[in-house]
């Protein structure tokens, strides 16, 4: 479905994303954990199209979107969903007209469907009746769950999740991660998340892969992952300070 | 300790200067930023869809809400432009020939210092708010998310701010003309007891269409160059709250300088009647 080749990325000397290959199918739920600032933010802005790479190519069903103009990349980009970790929600507008931004322009709805389907998506992700409250009046588990809702609400194939548990209590943050289960199981979508919380990556991955100097050093299912012969990933997945992992 | 400070203070000194041709390719590269952003927004101005409500909203934050601060600063503008015309009339040519600082006080206000009072204030009010507006979009990942939803940013932040600022730019201007030079007659006439008749007929008489027109031009330009600062400015924003606050403040020096340096080359370039 979705499948990273050779991919660099650089900002000025600093390089980033030095050759990461990943594969991502149909209905599956990918797990990228790797340190903060080590680059997973990035590897996903690449996936819909906010940054380009220096070298590589992101195929979507066999179509490199690299090298797209922004009106054919929205063509293809209107399959993904994207949940923020600060949320992003547009302070400017309401509950409600942030959940349909992305129908209103993905789709040709008329404004009763439109809202329709605002109402069924909050109330997926277990909000009812806040379509007129503003994103200040929320709580940080709610506006996860609104942005959620607005990732969701023009049905795409694939979720993208950035930190999702990032900011919020374990109890907010664990609902979170069955809410990542249920979307997946309800939508059918595929799923790839970007964490450090490996309690969260434990319970919702598939696959895990670990993004390490630039690159997957460490793929597998969260068994094999648990199980791995490198220092890095046993370092990075007990947490320990001590270890080949020194740039901290 | 003193030398360990010294060193620090050294080091710290010689590793921020950086060479003149730096600081000239760091020029060059904003130009062109600007100039990119420029050519975008234009090609957007024509495609679909347009975003209607937020062009609407623009025209009344950049028009309406900045009425009072365009009627004071008119208001006052006129009246001393009045008082120091009437002062140069009265003292160098004559009692009498006050009532020719009607036509006088007309031009400089509709071709020069309302276009400019004008384009300043709005760059303060109107151009911070729109980097502010947006810098703080940029920081919080929500121009990321228009991204991700289908929305183009040049097309939906840029072009209604570029368009609702160029159409009220003039607008504000023609207000401001009014009021100035009402003032100005206000001041003559009222205070200072100068005929009443003769100022009007004066100002009339020798004003033309023209001088208003081209005090119009130029702030459209004006408008253009508020909201393209504004919006890059608020595009290229980066650090937090600090990056933000850099933001405004840049965007009212670049603006309030750019526009005073255009309007002396549109000045020579407009000719002074047609």
């Amino acid at each position: 479905m979705i499948c990273v080749v050779d991919l660099h990325k650089s900002f000025g000397p600093k390089k980033v994303l030095q050759g990461v290959n990943l594969g991502l199918k149909h209905g599956e739920t990918l797990v990228i954990i790797g340190q903060s600032g080590c680059g997973k933010s990035v590897l996903l802005k690449h996936m819909i199209g906010l940054l380009k790479p220096d070298k590589g190519k992101i195929l979507v069903d066999g179509v490199d979107i690299t090298n797209l103009r922004n009106d054919e990349l929205h063509k293809i980009t209107r399959r993904f969903g994207m949940l923020f970790q600060g949320s992003a929600l547009f302070d400017s507008m309401t509950v409600g007209q942030n959940v349909s931004f992305g129908l209103e322009r993905y789709t040709d709805f008329s404004q009763e469907e439109i809202k329709e389907l605002v109402k069924d998506s909050l109330a997926k992700v277990g909000l009812i009746g806040i379509e007129n409250l503003m994103p200040y009046e929320l709580s940080g588990g709610m506006k996860k769950r609104v942005g959620l809702a607005r990732a969701i609400a023009y049905r795409p194939d694939i979720i993208l999740y950035d930190e999702p548990s990032t900011g919020i209590d374990p109890i907010r943050a664990d609902a979170i991660n069955d809410l990542v289960i249920r979307m997946k199981e309800e939508l059918k979508v595929a799923t790839i998340i970007i964490t450090h919380d490996m309690v969260s990556a434990y319970k919702v991955a598939d696959r895990i892969g670990m993004l390490y100097a630039g690159q997957i050093i460490e793929m597998g299912s969260p068994e094999e992952i648990k199980n791995s012969d490198n220092q890095v990933v046993q370092q990075f997945i007990h947490g320990r300070a001590e270890g080949p992992i020194k740039n901290w | 300790m003193l030398t360990w400070s010294f060193n620090l203070l050294n080091h710290k000194m010689f590793s921020r200067a950086r060479s003149p041709v730096f600081y000239f390719n760091s020029f060059l590269q904003q130009v062109g930023e600007v100039g990119l952003l420029f050519f975008q927004t234009f090609k957007n101005l024509f495609k679909k869809p347009w975003e209607k409500s937020i062009f609407i909203q623009q025209l009344e934050e950049i028009g309406v809400r900045s009425l009072p601060v365009v009627s004071l600063t008119a208001a006052f503008g006129g009246l001393v432009f009045g008082l120091q015309t009437y002062l140069g009339f009265h003292r160098y040519i004559g009692p009498g020939s006050e009532t020719y600082g009607g036509p006088i006080i007309s031009l400089g206000l509709s071709k020069e210092l309302i276009p400019i009072l004008v384009g300043l204030m709005v760059s303060g009010r109107v151009g911070s708010a729109m980097a502010a507006e947006i810098g703080t979009m940029k920081i919080t990942e929500q121009i990321d998310a228009l991204f991700s939803l289908g929305a183009d940013p040049t097309r939906y932040l840029v072009v209604p701010r570029t368009l609702a600022s160029l159409i009220m730019l003039p607008c504000l201007t023609i207000y401001g003309d009014i009021i100035g030079m009402a003032a100005g007659f206000f001041y003559n006439t009222y205070l200072m007891g100068v005929n009443r008749v003769l100022y009007i007929r004066n100002t009339l008489l020798y004003m033309e269409l023209w001088d208003i027109m081209s005090g119009l031009i130029k702030s459209a330009v004006f408008g253009v160059i508020i909201a393209l600062i504004g919006c890059w400015q608020g595009l290229r924003t980066e650090g937090g709250a600090e990056g933000v606050g850099r933001a405004t403040t840049r965007t009212v020096v670049i603006a309030s300088i750019l526009i005073l340096i255009v309007n002396f080359f549109l000045s020579k370039a407009l000719p002074a009647d047609i």
